[in-house]
């Protein structure tokens, strides 16, 4: 049994906890316990039914942590030791999972911790190692955030937008430690698109698809950043791509248009052109307006200003960047790249600089200054 | 041992090939982030390597201000004070090993591929336990 099968019955064991009358935090602790106990003992010796292994060793775990606390406090153990035929577990357990991990009321990073433990199945360790802070910090975050939800009812309606939020979130921070964030975000969006028929949902699961298919592309020998229109489109996953089509048209044939459907539609129409000048930038440019209407955000009037400059000529591209904030983080790099393709190299290659400095991360920062040497270079000594 | 490799943006003394880096040709550019990658790799590879991190030239000073009131910030930070560009960590085996590291990646190449000769700062950690001296 690989590791990915035994994460993936996570969510369903804590759903067997909760229905036996499991409060959710140490439902999900005691299953995080008997998964950590799966992972060291199963490669040796793998059960039969690997459900139920996981579902009496979570529930003893349980029952030993509910009598200490009854010992401690000097009471009567409050549920029955043997539990009665389990009640069958209902598909909605799952997506209730989703909607309590990623409530609104916790603040992201939690979420995010929150969502790949109890629903990704991933343990502490590696969710530490992939963002990067130690493991005591990562167990506390995600202890502060189930005492937040704590009493909650598991049977409420959630912010489906917050789910979806969060899955992007994931997704976004790629891949470092021993697990592939964007993989896994993109198998929790699966999980979802099979439990809510949002077309949102399908748009979000079609965005990751469409942006996955050209990760490789993405970077260069030594992790350089390689810039969309000099990626090497023979590289893209067509597999991907098409998969993500379908289920982006499927979505937008639902006329319920929302953010991420629409950003779906302008990945789809970069990865359906073979260059950059075959792409059609008139048709992204309409989509960035359907996208400033959904959600008025400052960074797509941004990503709309660079479309308009492919779409109508850099001085038109220039002229729509007039109502951008100028303090975004990409806006000096928009800048650049506009003054360049006006022909304007000198102002170019001085935003180029500035744009490096306010860069975000490494590979950014990197790729800026590279750029500014390179305009630099064409102005001549 | 423990010691602290600071890189500086502004506030160590000149470096000899003091080039900034927007005006190097491109490809040299490449060659300097390459070295710096085969820097870290290689202190990965000998055992020396703990901890590494780029910092923004954004940010500010802050500090408290009473009770009840929000910290005062002052910043973005004034183009003449010291700024840190990024630090790494190293656990060696001697102070003389942390000045050899430290003037490797010094050496990392600039304008026209010649080294930086960039100043460093090295400084040792204080250890967390105290040496028993009885």
């Amino acid at each position: 049994m690989n590791e990915s099968l035994l994460r993936e019955l996570v969510p369903a064991v804590i759903g067997v906890l909760v229905r036996r009358g499991a409060d959710f935090a140490s439902a999900e602790d005691a299953v995080q316990e008997a998964l950590i106990r799966a992972l060291e003992t199963w490669p040796n010796d793998p059960p039969r039914d690997p459900k139920a292994w996981l579902v009496t060793v979570a529930w003893r775990r349980f029952i030993d942590a509910v009598r200490a606390e009854a010992s401690r406090r000097g009471r009567e153990l409050a549920v029955e030791v043997e539990p009665h035929a389990d009640p069958e577990p209902a598909r909605d357990d799952t997506l209730r999972l989703y909607f309590l991990c990623a409530h609104p009321t916790l603040p992201p990073d939690s979420a995010v911790a929150l969502t790949l433990r109890a629903v990704g199945g991933l343990t502490t360790r590696q969710i530490a190692a992939a963002y990067l802070v130690p493991e005591s910090t990562m167990a506390q975050r995600i202890s502060r955030a189930k005492r937040r939800i704590a009493g909650l009812p598991l049977n409420q309606p959630g912010d489906l937008g917050t789910v979806l939020r969060v899955l992007y979130l994931v997704f976004n921070e790629g891949y470092s430690g021993d697990v592939d964030l964007a993989a896994e975000a993109i198998r929790l969006a699966r999980l979802l698109v099979a439990l809510s028929d949002e077309p949102e949902v399908a748009g979000l699961l079609a965005l990751m698809l469409l942006h996955h298919a050209r990760r490789t592309s993405r970077t260069g020998p030594g992790g350089r950043l390689v810039p969309l229109g000099q990626q090497d489109r023979s590289r893209w996953d067509t597999r991907l791509i098409a998969e993500g089509v379908t289920m982006l048209q499927a979505a937008l044939a639902r006329d319920r248009l929302g953010e991420y459907q629409a950003q779906a539609a302008i990945a789809a129409l970069h990865a359906d052109a073979r260059t950059t000048t075959e792409t059609d930038w008139a048709q992204i440019v309409e989509w960035y307006d359907e996208l400033l209407l959904l959600t008025g955000s400052p960074v797509v009037r941004l990503n709309r200003a660079v479309a308009v400059g492919e779409a109508d000529g850099p001085r038109a591209g220039l002229a729509a960047l007039a109502d951008v904030p100028p303090d975004l983080p990409r806006y000096a790099a928009a800048t650049a790249y506009l003054h360049e393709r006006a022909g304007d190299l000198e102002r170019a290659a001085e935003l180029y600089a500035e744009a490096s400095r306010a860069a975000t991360s490494v590979p950014e920062r990197d790729h800026l200054t590279r750029e500014a040497a390179r305009v630099r270079h064409l102005l001549g000594p | 041992m423990k010691y602290l490799l600071l890189k500086h943006y502004r506030g160590a003394p000149a470096s000899v090939n003091d080039v900034p880096m927007d005006q190097w040709a491109p490809e040299e550019v490449d060659a300097h982030l390459q070295y710096m990658r085969d820097f870290a790799d290689r202190l990965e590879e000998t055992g020396e390597f703990v901890d590494g991190q780029a910092l923004s030239p954004k940010g500010a000073w802050v500090r408290y201000d009473g009770e009840g009131r929000p910290p005062v910030t002052d910043g973005p930070f004034a183009e003449t004070k010291d700024l840190i560009a990024g630090w790494m960590v190293i656990d060696v085996e001697s102070w003389d090993r942390a000045v050899q590291l430290a003037g490797e990646l010094s050496a990392a190449p600039g304008a026209g591929g010649k080294p930086i000769h960039e100043w460093l700062e090295v400084r040792p950690f204080l250890t967390e336990s105290p040496t028993v001296t009885e």
